[in-house]
């Protein structure tokens, strides 16, 4: 027994990147192990997905036909049956929204330990060892888990996609769902943050975070914005507070932007909102602390107090700086 | 109606720290609680100011520090808290999600409540995965990542909108009883007022150990356990500029006029 098992993702008809980053992910701990890699996908247009996920080194692929989005009432059902069937020695689900809605109940009711967000996994030295974050991604950790059985969940863009084809065998796994356990019901989808302003569209994004401290002190940054003809866009918690509108927001529950310049003034650079602007070409922090997440992903940077610096830039071209 | 918050207090750590074996040392780090159980917090005490007879009680997990924290969430409104720890779970390595759970469940079993709010991860160690764990333990219905709620009590059903990736919103309805894990941006928590401080004070606080909850030591026998902690090596190949604000950002003034983004 040394066979790994993931799980896809899908939504609205469309398998998630995260879904080809798990089969990455799976066929390396697989590898290590020795064992197959089982990959499974429940609801929705199961046959047809199941094409695209025969990946290279995808050993199975389960489908699951049960409903068309996903429920996690159906899938800790579905996902413990099939464990049972598979019996991996590794559960791998993505670390997304979703995911979080469903893996802790399925390690739950398998009495295995769940480890989340993992960035590495190995099973090179016998016992699983995970690596994580904390702090806010100052520091990593490696958690060993004791254990023959654990459910992990990969944190997204941390594999790549396997691409290649593969020759999988698909099939077609009946689940036993007891409708009576199904508890809660998705009635629909919204899109929010709409607005006048695309913020994906810009080419140069002037983006704000926590480091602006008071709502008054963001007529700093719209004056360089303004006065480099950039759009404003920022960090979560700026959003969070009501400073500024959602469609402003940068970030995995917000927009994903790839401007040609990206300036982060006062963002520290949570894992959240790097997923959202990893793309840009040029990427520009201003930021006190020169260990925030941030200061890996620039390609430029100044380590100074942004309420120092960014007068001296909106006059360095010639604008009016409101401090 | 019952309204049962979990609340932890987290530790920050400074820009500049230093590892002592498996984790930061102490002198670094600054203790606060967890920005998602504010949020979840301030969520339970506008539900228990829009209705007639509901309580809402509070649970951590933690060391006599903690009062400090929980005591704000009393200042907010919480009407009592209950803080769980003993000379076990000072002693234990780690708790691990499953262990949480157990011991979280053992308080949900006591006091019944009809929702339970979790923040949907803590920042120190971000798990995010208690909430669902705890409800699946004690049989009560879920929702992860809820940034709006509109309850039903009479009806039984939570109406929520779960945040997925990319601004799109899930709405589910939820049958009550239920653990929701609250995202941020769902209120605006308020500040502790003064007035909130000193009431806090008279709140009750009751502490209680394994024990207490009909649980043993081996609830905290977990397999997981931290090995390692180090500072990621830096990947950034980042520029930065030196000097005086004016030269800095005379610096960057060039940069942005070379990659075209301002003329002049």
């Amino acid at each position: 027994m040394s066979d790994v098992l993931a799980v896809a993702e899908h939504r609205r008809g469309d398998l998630r990147d995260a879904s080809f980053e798990v089969v990455t992910a799976g066929r390396e701990l697989a590898d290590e192990q020795g064992g197959d890699l089982h990959l499974a996908v429940v609801g929705g247009d199961v046959d047809g997905f199941a094409e695209e996920l025969n990946r290279e080194g995808v050993d199975v692929v389960h489908t699951v036909a049960e409903g068309e989005e996903f429920n996690h009432d159906v899938y800790v059902q579905v996902v413990e049956q099939l464990y049972a069937q598979v019996a991996p020695t590794t559960l791998l689900i993505p670390n997304t929204v979703n995911g979080l809605d469903y893996a802790p109940a399925v390690a739950e009711r398998l009495g295995v330990p769940v480890v989340t967000d993992a960035i590495g996994v190995s099973r090179a030295n016998g016992s699983m060892e995970v690596t994580r974050e904390m702090y806010g991604s100052k520091v990593e950790t490696t958690v060993e888990v004791d254990a023959d059985e654990v459910v992990v969940t990969t944190r997204p863009a941390e594999w790549p996609q396997t691409e290649s084809e593969g020759s999988a065998d698909v099939q077609a796994f009946d689940a036993d769902v007891d409708e009576s356990a199904v508890r809660s019901t998705v009635t629909g989808f919204e899109e929010v943050g709409g607005g006048d302003v695309d913020i994906s569209e810009a080419d140069v994004l002037v983006s704000v975070g926590r480091g602006i401290d008071e709502e008054e002190n963001l007529e700093l940054v719209e004056a360089l914005a303004d006065t480099l003809g950039a759009t404003l866009s920022s960090s979560r918690p700026i959003v969070d507070a009501g400073w500024l509108p959602k469609n402003r927001q940068v970030g995995q529950s917000g927009k994903v932007v790839t401007p040609k310049v990206y300036i982060a003034i006062g963002i520290s650079g949570a894992v959240q909102h790097v997923a959202g602007m990893k793309g840009s070409d040029t990427i520009v922090a201003i930021n006190t602390d020169p260990n925030a997440p941030i200061m890996d992903l620039a390609d430029y940077a100044i380590v100074d107090d942004l309420f120092d610096v960014v007068p001296e830039l909106i006059e360095e071209f010639g604008g009016e700086s409101p401090v | 109606m019952k309204i049962l918050v979990t609340v932890k207090e987290v530790a920050e750590a400074e820009d500049d720290f230093e590892i002592d074996g498996l984790d930061i040392d102490e002198r670094y780090l600054e203790y606060d609680l967890n920005e998602w159980d504010d949020y979840a917090v301030e969520e339970a005490v506008q539900i228990a100011e829009d209705g007639d007879d509901v309580e809402v009680v509070s649970v951590t997990v933690g060391p006599e520090r903690s009062e400090e924290t929980i005591r704000m969430a009393l200042a907010k409104g919480v009407d009592r808290a209950i803080r769980v720890w003993d000379d076990t779970l000072a002693g234990a390595e780690m708790l691990d999600v499953g262990a949480k759970a157990d011991v979280l469940a053992s308080v949900v079993e006591a006091e019944e409540p009809d929702l339970v709010f979790t923040g949907v991860q803590a920042n120190d160690d971000a798990f995010g995965a208690t909430g669902v764990a705890l409800a699946d333990t004690v049989g009560f219905e879920w929702a992860a990542v809820v940034n709006a709620l509109d309850l039903d009590a009479e009806g039984g059903v939570a109406h929520v909108h779960r945040e997925l990736e990319g601004g799109v919103e899930e709405l589910t309805d939820v049958q009550l009883p239920a653990v929701l894990t609250i995202q941020t941006g769902i209120n605006e928590p308020r500040y502790a007022s003064l007035r909130g401080i000193r009431q806090a004070q008279r709140k009750e606080l009751d502490v209680q150990g394994l024990d207490d909850l009909g649980l043993d030591a081996s609830v905290v026998e977990t397999p997981v356990r931290r090995t390692a902690m180090y500072e990621p090596e830096s990947e950034g190949d980042a520029t930065v500029y030196e000097g005086s604000a004016e030269e800095t950002a005379g610096q960057l003034a060039d940069l942005l006029r070379d990659k075209g983004v301002v003329e002049g």
